[in-house]
């Protein structure tokens, strides 16, 4: 695969639920090491075209080319195995489990039989969190259970996971959302460090300021369509939040 | 070199700092505490008793009967689901067991047709629970009558006698005694529960397996997320709690060496008191091997313990209840500190 080529290509993608549409022909591009912000009121269908994505949704039509394959996702898994990564608005940790065990829910390393390699996952756990999540406070080992961890500290583990696993396709959703200041500046932090390491990344956030720092290009949303996008350079802060507003009042934009 | 140096001081670092090991296992800690406290209480009450083997060889004999089910209860409750079936599945097992001995005198046959009976009706529970998406209390409430009811039609309320199954030479594998010298005599039916214990508690916290019980147990949609097949490990707790239920029938059949057609009732309480006396949360995602395993021995020491400190059996009840209600409203208040 050539730099050129687009790591992800979306053509014509639809899904309804029952006989409600909420993706009505989603055509979409993301190119090797960048980093795009959807954008869109609640209900434009971003968690819905995430969930295509990451395998959780059939779509109901259309294409998806990842790395110049075409590919149907059956399941999370298969995403994963292809080399796509969530993180889920939801986190998606379980609170009364360990640290070792969260990183590695669902794809344990193990020695035979299925048995756990528990050393290598707090080993790989303690490293990961003194070097990807920036988890250096004492009071917080891989013996830890999740449910004592701050938001941010929750956020970084959720991130650590994705990039541990050497996806090359990370989505974010809404990874900003209940956090203090100083820790959504480190979770921005984290999703620039994304392109600097040469991968892609899918980013949802309601702040436009955080879209517009850290996203090189802007989806924009609306019920179920594409319906604008642009490049960082070709917007201001203001232009988009006017985009935005407008989009809101008169149900589409000028481009 | 300095590397490891440096990450082992960070190792001992995070020791002291972490939860400590007394804090992590607090829940088998206050169950063991728990158990010294009663033996301590029975010593006192009847020394002679309590310093001979004979009682012990009567907990060992008896504690299996439901003891392995109550180990592969932990799972299902782990899962933050229940079972009340299990008790007639071990009737129904048991019948087949019997009906099928009696007809062909081959234990193999009888015994895996058994354990046959114990995956139907797991699979069936969890099919119901995780394809149909009937709460777990409700599937099993529906399936206990159902077993048990089939149990009455089948046997017309008639037992089944099994005396001939002492000279079958597989019958000394399940309840054989195990002379070791002396009045030391192991039954071999408490070492399959030992076994019983090593292997679900291996599986519980060292396994994959294990480990998604945990977290489908703790969050169902995280554990959905993160790839996880929920339902297949669902199924697959009701199933092993199933098959641990018609295994323990054959125990008890060949130490009886009668089939009733209540054979089973009676167990539930017990078994599931058991795991929770043990510290698991009824809530799901927290669990203990080596608490069920304590809370068997608990459960099974009080009747005649509390006979032997001289009070009537008409007390068990009151205990039994008076200990389950102060056991896991400490597990609570341990869970809301933590």
């Amino acid at each position: 695969m050539s730099d050129a080529e687009p790591l992800l290509v979306l053509r014509n993608i639809r899904k309804s639920f029952g006989r409600i549409e909420v993706l009505k022909g989603i055509d979409l591009t993301i190119g090797k090491g960048e980093i795009v912000a959807l954008v869109g009121d609640n209900g434009a269908g971003k968690s819905t075209l995430i969930k295509v994505i990451t395998g959780v949704h059939k779509p109901s039509a259309g294409e998806i080319v990842f790395k110049g394959e075409p590919i149907t996702l059956k399941n999370v898994q298969a995403s994963r195995l292809l080399g796509i990564e969530t993180v889920y608005q939801e986190r998606a940790l379980a609170d009364q489990q360990e640290l070792w065990r969260n990183i590695f829910a669902g794809r344990e390393l193990t020695r035979f039989l299925g048995f756990l390699d528990v050393k290598a996952q707090k080993r790989e756990t303690g490293r990961l969190m003194r070097s990807g999540m920036g988890l250096t406070s004492r009071a917080i080992t891989v013996d830890s259970e999740v449910k004592g961890l701050s938001g941010g500290e929750k956020q970084s583990v959720a991130i650590g996971r994705a990039l541990y696993f050497d996806a090359d396709l990370i989505i974010l959703d809404e990874p900003t959302m209940g956090l203090s200041l100083k820790e959504t500046e480190r979770v921005l932090a984290f999703v620039r460090s994304i392109r600097e390491q040469g991968k892609s990344a899918i980013f949802i956030d309601h702040n436009i300021f955080h879209v517009h720092d850290t996203a090189d290009r802007f989806v924009i949303l609306d019920r179920g369509r594409v319906v604008g996008q642009f490049h960082r350079s070709e917007l201001t802060h203001q232009q988009l939040v006017d985009m935005m507003i407008e989009l809101h009042e008169a149900g589409q934009v000028a481009r | 070199m300095t590397s490891v140096a440096s990450s082992a001081k960070d190792q001992a670092a995070e020791t002291q700092h972490g939860p400590s090991f007394l804090w992590r296992n607090r829940f088998q800690i206050a169950i063991i505490g728990m158990l010294v406290v009663l033996y301590a209480i029975f010593l006192i009450g009847d020394w002679r008793t309590y310093t001979s083997f004979d009682i012990y060889r009567s907990f060992m004999i008896s504690i299996p009967f439901f003891g392995i089910m109550a180990l592969a209860a932990t799972y299902v409750v782990t899962l933050g689901e229940i079972d009340l079936s299990f008790p007639s599945i071990y009737g129904l097992a048991g019948w087949v067991f019997s009906s099928v001995y009696v007809a062909t005198a081959s234990f193999p046959l009888a015994f895996l047709l058994c354990l046959m009976v114990g995956v139907v009706g797991g699979l069936i529970n969890g099919l119901l629970v995780t394809k149909i998406g009937i709460p777990s209390i409700v599937a099993t409430i529906g399936t206990m009558f159902l077993w048990r009811g089939l149990v009455n039609v089948l046997t017309q309320g008639q037992g089944i006698p099994i005396a001939q199954i002492t000279n079958d030479p597989w019958h000394a594998l399940f309840v054989g005694q195990i002379p070791l010298g002396g009045p030391v005599v192991i039954p071999a039916q408490f070492l399959w529960f030992l076994a019983a214990a090593i292997f679900f508690g291996v599986f519980f916290k060292r396994h994959r397996f294990g480990g998604h019980v945990l977290f489908v147990g703790d969050d169902e949609q995280s554990a959905r997320m993160m790839g996880i097949h929920v339902d297949r490990v669902k199924i697959a707790c009701f199933v092993i709690l199933g098959v641990s239920a018609a295994f323990s029938s054959v125990f008890l059949l060949n130490q009886m060496l009668f089939f009733w057609a209540t054979t089973g009732d009676g167990y539930l309480l017990t078994t599931l008191a058991a795991v929770f006396i043990g510290g698991t949360s009824v809530f799901g995602g927290k669990g203990t091997m080596i608490g069920t395993f304590v809370g068997v021995l608990i459960i099974a020491s009080l009747e005649p313990g509390i006979i032997a400190i001289g009070l009537s059996g008409f007390w068990t009840q009151f205990v039994y209840g008076l200990l389950i209600t102060i056991s896991v409203a400490i597990y609570a208040l341990m869970l809301k500190r933590g």
